[in-house]
Parts: structure tokens; C-alpha cells; sequence
């Protein structure tokens, strides 16, 4: 087991500089001059290259990846953004929170949802609820996360306070926030709410467009998983053994369906950090999606470097994670 | 009384492509502590008859009839509530593939006191003093130690001597054998078979055992139930069958077997291959193979009828009992020609 997680943790920090390095080269392929772009309107060639002196662009390539390296390592720091010089760091850890709200308790939520769901339609196939469900999964799988989520906000946010529905007129009220997020804890700056009951409030709809997406595919893997056990020899002998039919699904199926999932469940976080750009922009939620898409549009590559690089570390250590669970569900692989 | 009388056994899968009647008229009984054979080709309905008794079968629809009297109750009858409580209590199961049949999740000495706390009030510890004592009596070596280890971490041979603990561990009166060293090599089959007759003097249960392996038979068995097509084609005592085959199909199998004199020969297999259960031939079903056959086998089933002045030696074939009494003679002068 051990010697398992080194070799994984070894990957791991593989892993981990081919992605810097790519972002590194992959901006400095885009034909553009951070310089120019911070040194203000229309300024002189001077301007620009002391500028470009100071955010240490005039360097070659390599040594600044040797400096951002050395930066990463040592003293903990993902450097300062080049357009307002605030330490990526701090915007990095602002951020981070509130994506992992919405990643995090959109994948409780969609578990939660695809679980029942999926090992039902497993034991009753065919039957309507298992057709419903397959229905659902295909649209599901088919929408697109900004529809989705466009959907929610005119359906639960725009109609309640708009007053009016289907040529009918109502006292208009607010039902859903479609914008904007409260902190868990203490209010940052700008912000006019906190606490766990604004912030549960203002994240329903975020957790519910995630949901959807992720919802179906997870229906369907659970589904076929449990089916595919069922059929297991192991599962017939627990049956011969006597073994009540609950007692056959929560110890022999449902614990070996479950492998698979938790391998998905770890890949997918990954993916999910994608569709978060996406859900953070519908709901304008302040988190790494929106850091870095503004980021890009400025051409601030300390930026951009401290969300992928947050990003890759996030991604690795719970690929680490789901690797360790999987061993330890798994005994073929702990003691193999 | 018979411990198992299973009368007219009939079970019925719909499927997309038709009905498959996988068996389709199956009588035997199985007397305490004796084993009764199962013989037949691959998709004769040898499995399905037992899962069947056990009320195992996967399929969403099935059409079951007949009977399956254990000990006064019928089986088939009763609700699955009551039928579970005799799974792996009074009748246990162990299965063809042990590299599949234990859950690779669970460690051995969990899945061992599981059929123990099952069907008895007992601790976990005296689950455990009982799974030792089961992994002993299949000789299991270090069995104390073997407990926490996991299905991966023992050979194939192994395994199936888990099965055998786990079946056997609630002293069952019936044990069903499906293809139990189908799976293993040839050393590892007779130590397996030698362990069961062995456990079955100690444990004084009756056996089923599947097989297609007429030697393995002809070791084990005190009767014999040769299927084919998801019907009986014979039945009768392991002499009846060994010694007074009455039914074509029989013949073909023994004539199958390979002795000793015939190693490096050509065995002799049966010409052509099993019929369809979706639309089986009329009249005979082993018709379109049987070198004996005639006009009456092409439209009239045979009656599965008893041999005259035997015991409850029964075939299915409309030869005339003088040309069956003759073959039965000539195959066994020819297998007693090649065995000696
Ligand atoms: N659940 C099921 N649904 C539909 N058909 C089935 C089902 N189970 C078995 N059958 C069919 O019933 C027939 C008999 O199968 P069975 O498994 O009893 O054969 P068998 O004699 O045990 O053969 P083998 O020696 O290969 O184990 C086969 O044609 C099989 O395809
Ligand atoms: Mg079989």
C-alpha cells in the first residue's frame, strides 16, 4: 500500500510540471505583450520596456518558469497579477472557496440524485419509472450548462419576480437568487450577505443546473453497474447462501457497482472544474472560472498560471484520493 | 421417502427471440445422503433444473410448474420468503466457476460467517470457530490464518474448497454440485471429488451433481438422470445406466468416454450438435441424431418408460427392448475391452 502511494505521489508531481510548462508554452506562443497591456494607454516604447523589466518579461521562457518553480517551492507564492500587481494568491484563495461550493455540493446533490435513481431503474428495468429515468438522462446528457442554466433562472428567478406567467398576472415575489454569492462565512468586501443560510439560498440554482448535467450521466453508469453485478456468480451465491435481497444488494452489489463510480466520481471532478466556468458565468459567482476567464482577457499569465496551476493541484491530489479509496475498496489492488 | 421428489419440472424463459423452454418435463428424486448425476450436453437444462428447485433463475419471465417436494414441501410452492430460509440452510449450492463465485470484496471469513449468521443466532466469534472448522474439514491448510485473506489470494482449487466450506457449513441435507471441477485442472478435479465423497460419508448429505463427464459419474454416483434437450432421456441406478443403457444417447455418451486403452486415440463424440430449445424437432428430440432412428421417432414422443423388470430404470425411446438389450451388451463388452 504504501509503495502504492509513492508511485502515485510520484506521478503526481510528474504530472504537475507538464501541465505548467504547457500553459507556459502555450502563452508565449500567443502572439501578445502583457507589457504593452499594463503599461497603460498609448505608451512609449521606454515605458513599455521598463515595464516589461518589471513584471520580468524580458526574460527568456525558461528562466521564468525557473523563477515561478523556484517562487512555487520556496516561498509559496503563484507571484503578482500583472494588471493590478494584487498577490495571485490572495485572488486564487478568494476564489477558491466559491467554486468549490458549487463543484462540491453540485456533486453531493447529483449522487444524491443519481444513486436511488440509478440502482432503481437497475432492479426494475423496463418499468416506467426506469423509462422515465432513461428519458430524463438523455436530455440530461444532451443540454448544455449556460441552456440549463438560463432555463432555471427565467423559470425560478425571472417569472417569480417578473409578476406575471402564461398571460396570468400575480403579486410578483423573489422565489431564487439567479445572481451573485453570499460567503459561508464573513462577508469580503462589496459583498451584502453572508452566512450558511444566504449561501445556501444563493447556490440552489448553481447546484441544481450542475446537478442535471452530471445527474444523467451518473443515472445511467450506476444503472448499467448494478445491472452488470447483479448478474455477478458471487451475487447468485449470496443468494444461495440465503441472503435476504436487501442484504445481497448493500453488501455483494452495490458496494462492487460502486468501484467504477468512484474512479468517474474522481476523473470527473476534474471535468466538472470546466463546466464550473461555464454555471459560475450564468450565476455571476466570483470563483476560479471567472478569475480565469478574465485572466485570459487581460493576458494576465500569473493569473492564469495560479488558477491552473490551483487547478492541476486540486485535480491531482483528489485523483491521489480517489486511487487511495479505490485501493482500499478494492483488496485486489491494496494487497495485489 | 424420497429427501427431494421433483415431478414433471417444467420452467419456461420468455425471451425476445420466443419461449425458451430450457426444461420441459423433468421427474427424478434424490434419496438421503445418496448423489444422483445429472448428465447431458451443454444447454440440456441441467443448471436450470436446479436453479429452478433453489428458486435462482435470472430472468425477468419465467413460467414455472410442477413439483419440487424437500422433505414434504414443495419448493415451488412455497412464498420466496420461506424458500430463502432453505437456501444454504437445507440445500446449498456451490457453482462451476469458483474464480467468480465469491465476492472479491469481502474476505473469506466474512463471506463464510455470513452463511453461518444466515440462518443461526451466533456471535461472531462462534461464526468464526465454525468457518476454521469448515476450512479444516476441506483441508485448507493454516486454516486460522486464511480467514481475513481475500478471494484473489487463493488459486482456483482453493476457492472451490471455500465453496464447499461455505456450502456445507450449515449442515445441509441436499447439496447441489453444478460443473463443480469443470473449471480446474485434472489433479486438482479428483482431489476436489475425492473431497466431496469424502465430506458427503462425514456430513451424510445427499448430492446433486452436474457434470457432463460420465467418468466423473461413474466415481460418484448411486443414480443417474441423463438429460437431453431439457428432457430426460434415462434414468436408473448408476448399474442401469453403466451396465443396461437403454436409450441411444446414452450409448453415445459412453462410447464418448475415453479409457485408458483408447488414450492417443480418437474419442468417439456424439455427430452433431444439440437442438434449439426455441423449436425443438418433433417426436423424438434426439431423432435428427440418433443412428438408430426410425419413421414412428420422427412424429411420436417417446413415453419415458419404465424398463421392463427393472427397479425404476427409465428410458425414452422407441427401439424395441431386444435390439436395446444387444447394444447395451456390445457397448459394454467394447468398454471392458478398452479398460482392460
Ligand atoms: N435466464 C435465462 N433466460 C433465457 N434462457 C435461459 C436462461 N437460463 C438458461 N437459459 C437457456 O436454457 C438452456 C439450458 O441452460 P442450462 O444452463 O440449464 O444448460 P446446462 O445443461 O447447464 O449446460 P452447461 O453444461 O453448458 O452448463 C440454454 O439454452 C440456455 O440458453
Ligand atoms: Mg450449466
Amino acid at each position: 500500500m504504501t509503495r502504492y502511494i509513492i508511485r502515485r505521489l510520484l506521478w503526481a508531481i510528474v504530472l504537475f510540471v507538464a501541465i505548467t510548462i504547457i500553459t507556459y508554452v502555450i502563452f508565449y506562443l500567443v502572439p501578445t505583450d502583457p507589457a504593452r497591456l499594463a503599461a497603460g494607454r498609448n505608451p512609449t516604447p521606454a515605458q513599455v520596456k521598463s515595464v516589461a523589466h518589471y513584471l520580468g518579461t524580458d526574460r527568456p521562457v525558461w528562466y521564468q518558469y525557473g523563477l515561478f518553480l523556484k517562487r512555487l517551492v520556496i516561498d509559496h507564492s503563484l507571484g503578482y497579477s500583472f494588471a493590478d500587481r494584487v498577490s495571485v494568491n490572495t485572488d486564487v484563495l478568494n476564489a477558491a472557496p466559491v467554486t468549490a461550493s458549487l463543484v462540491i455540493g453540485g456533486a453531493i446533490l447529483w449522487m444524491l440524485i443519481a444513486i436511488p435513481v440509478g440502482v432503481f431503474s437497475a432492479l426494475h428495468p423496463r418499468s416506467k419509472t426506469d423509462r422515465v429515468a432513461m428519458a430524463s438522462v438523455l436530455v440530461g446528457i444532451s443540454a448544455h450548462p449556460i441552456w440549463i442554466g438560463l432555463i432555471l433562472s427565467y423559470v425560478f428567478g425571472y417569472i417569480p419576480s417578473s409578476g406575471h406567467a402564461l398571460g396570468f398576472s400575480f403579486p410578483s415575489f423573489t422565489f431564487l437568487p439567479i445572481q451573485g454569492y453570499c460567503n459561508l462565512r464573513g462577508a469580503s468586501q462589496g459583498q451584502v450577505c453572508s452566512g450558511p443560510i444566504q449561501w445556501l439560498y444563493h447556490l440552489i440554482l448553481p447546484w441544481v443546473t450542475f446537478a442535471i448535467l452530471y445527474a444523467a450521466f451518473y443515472v445511467r453508469m450506476i444503472r448499467a453497474n448494478v445491472m452488470e453485478t447483479l448478474n455477478e456468480d458471487y451475487v447468485r451465491t449470496a443468494r444461495a447462501k440465503g441472503a435476504p435481497e436487501l442484504q445481497v444488494l448493500r453488501s455483494h452489489v452495490l458496494r462492487n457497482a460502486m468501484l467504477p463510480v468512484v474512479t468517474m466520481l474522481g476523473m470527473d471532478i476534474a471535468i466538472a472544474l470546466g463546466g464550473a466556468v461555464l454555471v459560475e458565468n450564468v450565476f455571476g459567482l466570483p470563483g476560479l472560472g471567472q478569475l480565469a476567464v478574465t485572466a485570459v482577457g487581460t493576458f494576465d499569465l500569473p493569473v492564469i498560471i495560479g488558477t491552473v496551476v490551483f487547478a492541476s493541484i486540486v485535480v491531482i491530489t483528489f485523483n491521489l484520493l480517489v486511487d487511495i479509496l479505490y485501493a482500499w475498496i478494492d483488496p485486489r489492488i491494496r494487497l495485489g | 421417502m424420497a429427501l427431494l421428489d421433483v415431478r414433471d419440472l417444467r420452467t419456461h424463459f420468455h425471451t425476445e427471440d420466443g419461449i425458451v423452454r430450457a426444461v420441459d418435463g423433468v421427474s427424478f428424486s434424490v434419496e438421503k445422503g445418496k448423489t444422483l448425476a445429472i448428465v447431458g450436453e451443454s444447454g440440456s437444462g441441467k443448471s436450470v433444473t436446479c436453479l429452478t428447485i433453489m428458486g435462482l433463475n435470472s430472468g425477468r419471465r419465467i413460467d414455472i410448474s410442477g413439483e419440487a417436494i424437500f422433505d414434504g414441501v414443495d419448493l415451488l410452492a412455497i412464498p420466496k420468503d420461506e424458500l430463502r430460509r432453505y437456501r444454504g440452510q437445507r440445500i446449498s449450492m456451490i457453482f462451476q466457476d469458483p474464480m467468480t463465485s465469491l465476492n472479491p470484496v469481502h474476505t473469506i471469513g466474512r463471506q463464510l460467517r455470513e452463511a453461518v449468521q444466515l440462518h443461526a443466532d451466533v456471535t461472531k466469534a462462534q461464526a468464526n470457530a465454525r468457518a476454521v472448522e469448515m476450512l479444516k474439514a476441506v483441508r485448507i491448510p493454516r486454516a486460522e490464518t486464511r480467514l481475513d485473506d481475500y478471494p484473489h489470494q487463493f488459486s482456483g482449487g482453493m476457492r472451490q474448497r471455500v465453496m464447499i466450506a461455505m456450502a456445507l457449513i450449515n449442515n445441509p441435507d441436499l447439496l447441489i454440485a453444478d460443473e463443480p471441477t469443470t473449471a480446474l485442472d485434472v489433479t486438482t478435479q479428483a482431489q476436489i471429488l475425492k473431497l466431496m465423497n469424502e465430506l458427503q460419508r462425514d456430513f451424510g448429505s445427499a448430492i446433486i451433481l452436474i457434470t457432463h463427464d460420465l467418468g466423473v459419474v461413474a466415481e460418484t454416483a448411486d443414480d443417474v438422470l441423463v438429460m437431453y434437450a431439457a428432457q430426460p432421456a434415462e434414468r436408473g441406478g448408476y448399474e442401469d445406466i453403466f451396465y443396461r443403457p437403454h436409450h441411444p444417447y446414452t450409448w453415445g455418451l459412453l462410447r464418448s468416454l475415453p479409457h485408458l486403452a483408447t488414450i492417443g486415440e480418437d474419442l468417439k463424440p456424439i455427430p452433431g450438435a444439440p437442438p434449439s430449445l426455441l423449436n425443438p424437432p418433433a417426436g423424438c428430440r434426439f431423432h435428427p441424431r440418433c443412428p438408430y432412428v426410425m419413421d414412428i421417432c420422427t412424429t411420436v414422443v417417446p413415453e419415458f418408460a419404465l424398463v421392463p423388470g427393472s427397479g425404476d430404470h427409465r428410458a425414452a425411446c422407441h427401439l424395441d427392448e431386444e435390439t436395446k438389450q444387444r447394444e447395451a451388451a456390445t457397448i459394454l463388452t467394447e468398454t471392458l475391452a478398452d479398460s482392460a
